[in-house]
């Protein structure tokens, strides 16, 4: 599991280079989210390639070197933190649910209940996010989004953008 | 200063301009006819109209190659586009600065399957170093500026810009700027190399007894002949160049020991097999330079040097990894073996070993002087022949098969961008349009093409344009009537079941087709005529000549090395080889 962090322009067409390094060499991006910074004119983007074997450094080096990408971290050789968000629909009622979550220690919040359908999130790490979905799966209904793997290095190490380069000429 | 006011197809010709392009290698349509418009009212910059958009890929990319400048073309959207695909692909795999515009249908019809419309961005995504998708006229001028900036820095590679024709509207004009300055978030470049790194790496060559320098055409990219020359010597020991990077240390001098790899000759394969120090200079490792990767190298320690960070450590793991621009960077080691007053003279023996290895089995550079069975003509020979027509002085552009690698192998070829193949992407047809974009870039130059009678007809049709534009090329057919390379595959590792190599009597005659063109055709079947009409070939120079050779159809390439083996594991001709 490799947790891949990096800083790109918010452009069309800067996501789909970043992607394109991964489904040329035939590997799956296990997850991934996208959102603009708090400098709008720049996306935040983390990923987890699962892949056996992945040449992670290479890719590493691939990404960096696009133009559109300002800064790579691999997060899962850092000191880091990871979490994730889950929502989560099923066809309970709330105090169910409420039941079923007290053996999970993750933060969770029902959002609704509808029709006996309850809708909850559940902010955690992956790997207990999936120990749920494993336990959900038995469900006859059950409707999942999440939101993939976040993450950010702890301490004073950080991605933060390198100032423009300006090139001039004479 | 006054407002200039320019639509966006007059600023994309200004900006041209501005950027110092003197020629442009295209073909109009539809989505890039404004564009042409602009073309045609003004006469700054110079269209070569091609007969086929590869052409005018190739054209600007063998002009690039032959000045170190970026080359430029322009192409239409939809099928202008996707013919030069192939250009743009062998352009990215060699490194080579292009910048591609291509015109795009109008924005409210994009994603509409509209007339002519594909998606380049999407389509040369992978085969691009960077591509820009114009949204706004008005930043023409920067795209420009970031595309010349991008294709040519750091290492090069092509750049697409595509301009959807509704922006380049000759009534809407807005105020043409070109920037002085560029901003580029985090572009990372390099430069010079730590000096740390520089120590480590001058520290394995003075302790190295058995060295090697192994360039390639990353070292033609930054210009390094010169410094390479001084390193060269400062070591005195063996230096082999890739397939891309021939010229860049002179084949005449007495410490190259030839091209290296698949079909390198044996003493440069064995000088890297037994080395104890491989010195690689923007040369990348790939898999026709090492054959088996896990065998490769086993007793050396290596350095490499590289514009690229993410070619380091991608095949074979290095000692000592330099980042940075290979010309400075071997400056900076030269600097050192001078202040320290290196003694090369450990490396003696070493060389020596090198000259008995080509005494052993090197190449037979005096072919001319033999005679053949039946007076027939062997591919060696054509070369040899071209080689002394040209004193060694011409441009060499070739294809891709047998005929290349001979050109490689035999052409002595002592400065470097002289020789300008399509190593990486191996592109049947590069060869003449190549020629043209060097004919154009030095109009008073010899530039050859030599190629083999399949690759000449994937871009035949370029005889129209050199007639048009009056380009005296001169194309050396290396005729075996066969797709010799393939054949020579299937001879070697398909028990001689030749599939699909064979034209039958299909072939044109290459020398009325030369004529009705407007050219000069040669033909020559027998050795004994093959040097006078040579010379008559070189001597017409003011006349594109097509010398179509008749060669012996059944010679190979040789050395070769043997598939999954190390590098001192080849093939050495029909009958012997180093292996068991
Ligand atoms: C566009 C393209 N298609 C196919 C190939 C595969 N290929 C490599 S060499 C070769 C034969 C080339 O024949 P010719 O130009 O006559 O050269 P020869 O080997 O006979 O000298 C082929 C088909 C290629 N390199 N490029
Ligand atoms: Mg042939």
């Amino acid at each position: 599991m490799n947790h891949i962090a990096l800083l790109m322009e918010n452009q069309p067409g800067a996501l789909s280079r970043v992607i394109g390094l991964f489904s040329q060499r035939g590997y799956n991006i296990d997850s991934l989210s996208v959102a603009p910074t708090q400098d709008e004119t720049l996306s935040r983007l983390t990923m987890t390639i699962g892949e056996e074997g992945a040449d992670i450094n290479q890719i590493l080096k691939q990404l960096y070197k696009l133009v559109d990408v300002v800064m790579v971290q691999n997060l899962s050789e850092a000191d880091a933190l990871t979490l994730e968000l889950a929502i989560i629909k099923l066809n309970k009622a709330k105090t169910d649910v409420e039941d079923l979550l007290n053996n999970y220690e993750f933060e969770r919040e029902i959002l609704d209940e509808k029709d006996n359908y309850t809708v909850f999130k559940v902010l955690g790490d992956t790997q207990e996010i999936e120990q749920l979905l494993s336990e959900l799966k038995k469900e006859e209904f059950l409707e999942v989004t999440r939101s993939g793997t976040l993450g950010m290095t702890k301490g004073n190490e950080s991605l933060a953008t390198n100032d423009q380069t300006k090139i001039s000429y004479d | 200063m006054a407002k200039v006011m320019t639509s966006g197809g007059e600023a994309l010709i200004k900006a041209l301009a501005d950027e110092n392009v003197d020629i442009i290698f295209g073909y109009p349509g539809g989505a890039a006819l404004h564009i042409y418009d602009a073309i045609y009212q003004q006469d700054r910059v110079q269209h070569i109209l091609v007969r086929h958009e590869q052409a005018a890929t190739h054209a600007a990319d063998g002009f690039a190659r032959a000045t170190g400048k970026p080359g430029v073309c322009l192409v239409t959207s939809g099928p202008g586009a996707t013919n030069a695909i192939t250009g743009i692909a062998t352009a990215y795999m060699d490194s080579i600065p292009l910048v591609v515009i291509s015109g795009q249908v109008p924005n409210h019809l994009i994603g509409t399957d509209a007339f002519q419309e594909t998606d380049m961005m999407g389509i040369s995504r992978p085969i691009v170093k960077h591509s820009f998708l114009v949204q706004k006229p008005e930043e023409i001028p920067v795209i420009v500026k970031k595309a010349f900036h991008i294709a040519t820095s750091g290492r090069p590679g092509p750049v697409v810009i595509d301009v959807p024709k509704n922006l380049t509207d000759p009534n809407e004009k807005f105020e043409y700027k070109f920037p002085s300055d560029l901003y580029l978030r985090s572009f990372a470049l390099y430069d010079e190399a730590e000096n740390s790194e520089v120590k480590k790496a001058v520290k394995l060559l003075t302790e190295a007894e058995r060295p090697v320098i192994y360039a390639g055409g990353g070292a033609i990219n930054s210009n390094a002949a010169e410094e390479i020359y001084e390193f060269g010597k400062l070591m005195g020991c063996p230096v082999t160049n890739t397939l891309m990077g021939l010229g860049v240390y002179p084949a005449s001098d007495e410490q190259f020991v030839g091209m290296l790899g698949m079909h390198g000759t044996y003493e440069a394969n064995m000088v890297m097999h037994e080395a104890d120090l491989i010195m690689a200079i923007g040369a990348r490792f790939d898999d026709r330079i090492t054959n088996n990767p896990n065998k490769f190298g086993l007793q050396a320690k290596k350095i490499h040097i590289d514009s690229d960070p993410s070619s380091i450590d991608k095949i074979i793991d290095v000692d000592v990894a330099m980042t940075g621009n290979a010309k400075k960077v071997i400056s900076q080691i030269n600097k050192e073996l001078k202040a320290m007053n290196f003694d090369n003279k450990k490396f003696d023996g070493w060389m020596k070993k090198a000259m008995q290895w080509r005494a052993e089995h090197g190449l037979n550079h005096n072919m001319l002087d033999q005679k053949n069975p039946d007076d027939i003509i062997l591919p060696q020979q054509v070369i040899q022949s071209a080689y002394k027509a040209t004193h060694g002085k011409a441009f060499v552009t070739s294809d891709v098969g047998q005929h290349q690698m001979f050109a490689a192998q035999y052409y002595h070829f002592n400065e470097p961008r002289k020789w300008i193949n399509s190593g990486g992407l191996g592109t049947m047809g590069f060869g003449l349009p190549a020629a043209m974009g060097v004919k154009f870039a030095f109009p008073d130059e010899t530039v050859a093409c030599i190629t083999g009678e399949g690759s000449i007809q994937m871009c035949i049709q370029e005889l129209s344009t050199c007639g048009q534009y009056g380009l005296p090329i001169k194309i050396i057919n290396l005729n075996n009537r066969a797709l010799g390379m393939v054949k020579q595959w299937q001879d070697m590792q398909y028990g001689g079941r030749y599939s699909s190599i064979s034209y039958e009597d299909s072939l044109p005659d290459f020398i009325k087709l030369a004529e009705s063109y407007g050219h000069v055709g040669m033909k020559v079947e027998k050795l004994s005529e093959l040097e006078s009409a040579m010379e008559e070939c070189f001597a017409l120079k003011d006349k594109l000549v097509f010398l179509d050779v008749y060669v012996d159809p059944d010679e190979h390439v040789y050395p070769m090395l043997k598939a999954g083996g190390d590098m001192s594991e080849m093939f050495l001709s029909k009958t012997e080889k180093t292996f068991e």
